[in-house]
């Protein structure tokens, strides 16, 4: 290969080039990370996302922020600390929600027929623009894992309450007294339908009455903060160019 | 903004750096495909798949099942094969615009690997959760699985290996040796498969078709972590274009 040489043919070509490849580079990072999250999500915190009689005030809150955390904090790694594009959390969870909606709509509902009023996605993009805006502003991540992870934790609960709060009303149906998630779960029977396999509202804690949310979040909010930093190495470790050599493999 | 709107037309005798045909084609067909796929299973799957001792699950499921494998043997094979047969012996003599070429060639087998990820692990997997709510099935090989496990995950298992085979015989940017970041995306996602033989040992034990966040299956979870090292893989991409075209940019 010859130094002098170019590979393209003006600035404008180079140009050209260079945009073209970043649509290429966007898209396969984009469905890349949306399986990897996706699978991640479904496997770690799926239960208490997929249906509306799964998402209480104790376990959902807990669960879902602190496993989802994750890969937001590995993309900004890359994204941030080596491009500058101040959208790593976004990204991740748009990827995430878009694999979702496409299967709640197609498959929930299209091959088993669960309304999709039953068994939507829970919301992350608030945490998602918190975690990215802290980061961008602070260009820290010791500050975005303690901050950000923070609030991605916090804000979990009240970024799904106006979608949820309907569907925890209390109904009364033949004399017992539960939310209407409930009842939507004891019309739509699922092999996750017995109550010894719904993680939901278990513990001592829900003595706490109002409270429960907020402690919930809270608690959720601290191992956030442990799991980002985790999360930012794995992240580097991933973005790593090194070469080894084949011999021995 | 002027530099954009400026007409880059190439030779007209010389191949375009990016064939985008193929990019649209290739796109199109996992597309394609994976619709009929889908329109299959809502036709088939309540019809014919939920007794697997029936004789109309050996027709339509059964029988796709052993379709399927067939034909992934031979097109990897083919495929694999025919990549490392036609490496180039002098890649590192190739010119700068040829190594362009390249690299949009690899760029479309990524494009296509990152999509052929999205219908593996996003859409066939989630999918599989809503099946085992719904069904108690009989079998490991239930309507769900062979699309999933033994269809969805073996497609993009070929289309990985393809980009790496791709840019291991066809890229001066990989001679170096093996890149470490390569080789985990696209063996990290092709373990999810042999991990498939330690789910169903233990759904053979422990009956949870009911809980999909259950830890038998975080083996699924390890290995698409590994979903993550594209990034090293851009890293090392964005690294190679910056030399091909930085002084044209600047």
């Amino acid at each position: 290969m010859s130094a002098s040489q170019s590979a393209v043919r003006s600035r404008a070509e180079a140009v050209q080039v260079s945009r073209t490849l970043d649509w290429m580079i966007l898209f396969t990072l984009f469905t890349a990370v949306l399986g990897g999250y996706h699978i991640h999500y479904m496997l770690t915190g799926g239960d208490w996302d997929f249906w509306t009689d799964w998402k209480d005030r104790r376990l959902w809150v807990t669960v879902a922020p602190i496993v989802s955390i994750t890969f937001p904090a590995a993309v900004q790694s890359m994204l941030w600390y080596r491009y500058r594009l101040p959208f790593g959390a976004v990204v991740c969870v748009m990827a995430l929600m878009i694999g979702e909606w496409i299967n709640r709509y197609l498959n929930f509902w299209g091959w088993t027929y669960f309304p999709v009023n039953f068994c939507f996605p829970s919301n992350l993009v608030p945490g998602a623009i918190i975690l990215d805006v802290v980061l961008m502003m602070s260009s820290s991540f010791v500050l975005t894992a303690v901050i950000g992870g923070m609030a991605w934790g916090l804000v979990f609960y009240p970024g799904n309450w106006p979608i949820i709060a309907p569907l925890h009303v209390p109904v009364e149906y033949n004399g017992m007294m539960f939310t209407l998630a409930d009842l939507q779960g004891y019309h739509y029977v699922r092999t996750g339908t017995p109550e010894y396999i719904r993680m939901v509202e278990k513990g001592t804690l829900r003595t706490f009455g109002k409270d429960v949310a907020p402690v919930s979040a809270f608690f959720s909010a601290f191992v956030c903060i442990i799991i980002y930093f985790l999360w930012h190495y794995f992240g580097r470790w991933f973005n790593k160019t090194d070469f080894i050599s084949g011999e021995g493999i | 903004m002027a530099a954009t709107t400026d007409s880059v037309k190439a030779d007209a005798s010389e191949a375009p750096l990016l064939n985008k045909t193929n990019l649209i084609a290739g796109w199109m067909l996992y597309l394609v495909f994976y619709s009929f796929i889908r329109w299959y299973e809502g036709v088939y799957g309540w019809s014919a798949g939920l007794d697997s001792f029936a004789p109309e699950f050996e027709t339509y499921w059964m029988n796709m099942l052993y379709i399927e494998l067939v034909l992934e043997v031979v097109i990897a094979s083919t495929l694999w094969g025919y990549i490392w047969k036609t490496r180039d012996r002098n890649v590192m003599s190739i010119t700068p615009r040829e190594e362009l070429r390249r690299h949009f060639t690899h760029w479309t087998w990524l494009v296509m690997y990152g999509w052929a990820i999205y219908w593996g692990a996003s859409y066939f997997t989630e999918q599989d959760g809503t099946w085992h709510q719904t069904i108690v099935r009989d079998t490991d090989f239930t309507p769900s699985h062979i699309i999933e496990f033994y269809l969805s995950y073996p497609i993009y298992i070929i289309t990985g290996v393809s980009a790496f085979l791709y840019a291991k015989t066809r890229l001066p940017a990989y001679q170096e040796g093996l890149s470490l970041m390569y080789m985990v995306s696209v063996i990290g996602p092709f373990m999810i498969l042999p991990n498939v033989g330690l789910n169903e040992w233990g759904h053979t034990f422990w009956f949870m078709e009911e809980l999909f966040v259950a830890p038998l299956h975080y083996g699924f979870v390890f290995f698409g972590w590994a979903a993550l090292a594209i990034m090293g893989v851009v890293n090392i991409e964005v690294e190679a274009l910056t030399k091909l075209l930085k002084k044209d940019l600047a």
